[in-house]
């Protein structure tokens, strides 16, 4: 099961990024998996609880974001939702034309984070949610 | 203060980094990687391990380095070709990534090498994601797995630049239906070359070597549909800016630091078959009369033979 080290690397990337700008806690992070990305959901958001457990992303939540597969064959000017299992061939001529449009995303988009004390030095730091 | 912070980030973008320069550095050496993946049992050590006992007799400087949890008895069996072998036990992680290659090959590969043969831990899900530098992929499934494997494993066979159906010999015995298995190959991977092998009698022995020798002097390899994700389709979001939350009060510090966009595009575009290095050069055949070596998954770990 490799999503133990997709979570890892998904917490050590945010940890890079939450360090460099000075974040406090990590409260989410939005990553993107794609239906072809081979990552199972569901395994991944188990295993990144354990991953976080010890570092700035401490109880954070992961929000995924599925990406359905589409693929579009040029000469035909088709384009279709791949499904699962996909068919990658183009459903209107047949040819091996077909080019993936999206569906193997695993990409961290966004973190949502609360800053550190030093970027709070002319108040108390407010803690409040978006 | 809370704030929301775009990254884009691909999460194997580090792995995909690690494997782009390991491929360009094999490739100045004039090593081509090869990555064997099945699913446990298919019989990729059986048909390596003549591969590269047909390259050794021809002449042909190969190496193997083969993946499993536990036991060296895939480098054993493959060490009786002659050729340069090392174990690598992962150490319970089911697949390899680049930079574990990368530190096992560093202080073992011989000189010369032209083929390195990477036998992968038996698993059709996880080795999937990773590009290990490797110039050709080959996916075997054996005729005894039915013919649905491409459509339950797509991602590994959807990645495949060669499909190689193993054990033949026994097609009969278990009713492999041939045709069957080829369309659900072109359903997730249309164009790939699917060839056919029955290792333990020793048929379609070297058709392996030939392809990888051929993809090192620039051969066009095959470019699955499953990595070739259009660019300009990738960043379905496209907020470049930090979203700031609550008062804006002026900091003392730069922010700077939130646009981390380190190599978002390269996790769909594993490069796969996209190199041309004119193969130059003598290949000394200057490998040491120990062809086994043992390593836990630390690379820093120490070998020692068998
Ligand atoms: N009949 C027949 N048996 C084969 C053939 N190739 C492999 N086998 C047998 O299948 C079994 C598994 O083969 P291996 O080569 O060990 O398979 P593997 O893919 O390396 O297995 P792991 O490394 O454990 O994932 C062994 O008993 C082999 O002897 C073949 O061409 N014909
Ligand atoms: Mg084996
Ligand atoms: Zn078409």
């Amino acid at each position: 099961m490799h999503e133990m080290s997709i979570a890892m690397a998904v917490v050590d990337q945010v940890e890079e990024a939450a360090q460099a700008g000075g974040a406090a806690s990590v409260g989410s992070v939005r990553l993107q998996v794609g239906e072809l990305a081979g990552v199972v959901p569901d395994a991944l958001s188990f295993c990144f609880g354990l991953a976080c457990a010890g570092t700035v992303l401490e109880g954070a939540e992961l929000v995924v974001e599925p990406v359905a597969a589409r693929a579009r064959c040029e000469p035909c000017a088709d384009e279709w939702a791949v499904g699962m299992p996909p068919r990658l061939c183009c459903p209107a001529c047949g040819e091996p034309t077909a080019e993936l449009l999206s569906g193997r995303e695993l990409q961290i988009v966004s973190v949502h984070w609360q800053d550190g004390p030093e970027h709070e030095h002319t108040r108390e730091p407010i803690f409040q949610e978006r | 203060m809370c704030r929301e912070v775009d990254l884009q980030q691909a999460v194997l973008a580090k792995n995909d980094a690690t494997a782009h320069s390991l491929r360009a550095g094999l490739t100045a050496r004039g090593t081509t990687v090869v990555n064997l993946l099945s699913s446990p049992g298919s019989g990729k050590t059986e048909l390596l391990e003549r591969e590269l006992g047909r390259a050794w007799a021809r002449g042909v400087p190969v190496a193997a380095l083969t993946a499993d949890l536990a036991t060296e008895n895939d480098a054993v069996r493959l060490a009786r070709s002659g050729a340069p072998v090392k174990q690598v036990l992962t150490d319970g992680l089911c697949h390899l990534e680049a930079g574990m290659l990368g530190r096992h090959i560093d202080d073992w590969l011989p000189d010369g090498t032209r083929i390195l043969f990477v036998e992968n831990v038996g698993n059709l899900v996880c080795p999937a994601s990773y590009d290990l530098g490797e110039t050709l992929r080959v996916v075997l499934a054996s005729v005894t797995e039915g013919e649905d494997k491409p459509l339950k494993y797509p991602t590994a066979f959807g990645l495949a630049q060669l499909v190689v159906v193993t054990k033949t010999d026994l097609a009969q015995a278990v009713g492999f239906d041939e045709a069957a298995f080829r369309a659900h190959v072109q359903q997730v991977n249309p164009g790939v070359d699917v060839v056919l092998t029955a290792a333990r009698r020793g048929e379609g022995v070297g058709m392996l070597l030939d392809r990888a020798l051929a993809a090192g002097e620039g051969a066009p390899v095959h470019t699955p549909v499953m990595a070739r994700q259009h660019p300009s389709h990738q960043h379905t979001h496209t907020h470049q800016h930090t979203h700031t939350h609550q008062d804006h009060r002026t900091h003392g510090g730069q922010h700077t630091h939130t646009h981390t966009h380190t190599g978002v595009h390269t996790h769909t575009h594993p490069d796969l078959g996209t190199h041309d290095h004119p193969h130059t050069g003598p290949h000394a055949h200057a490998h040491p009369d120990e062809p086994l070596v043992v390593t836990t998954a630390p690379a820093s770990a120490a070998q020692h033979r068998p």
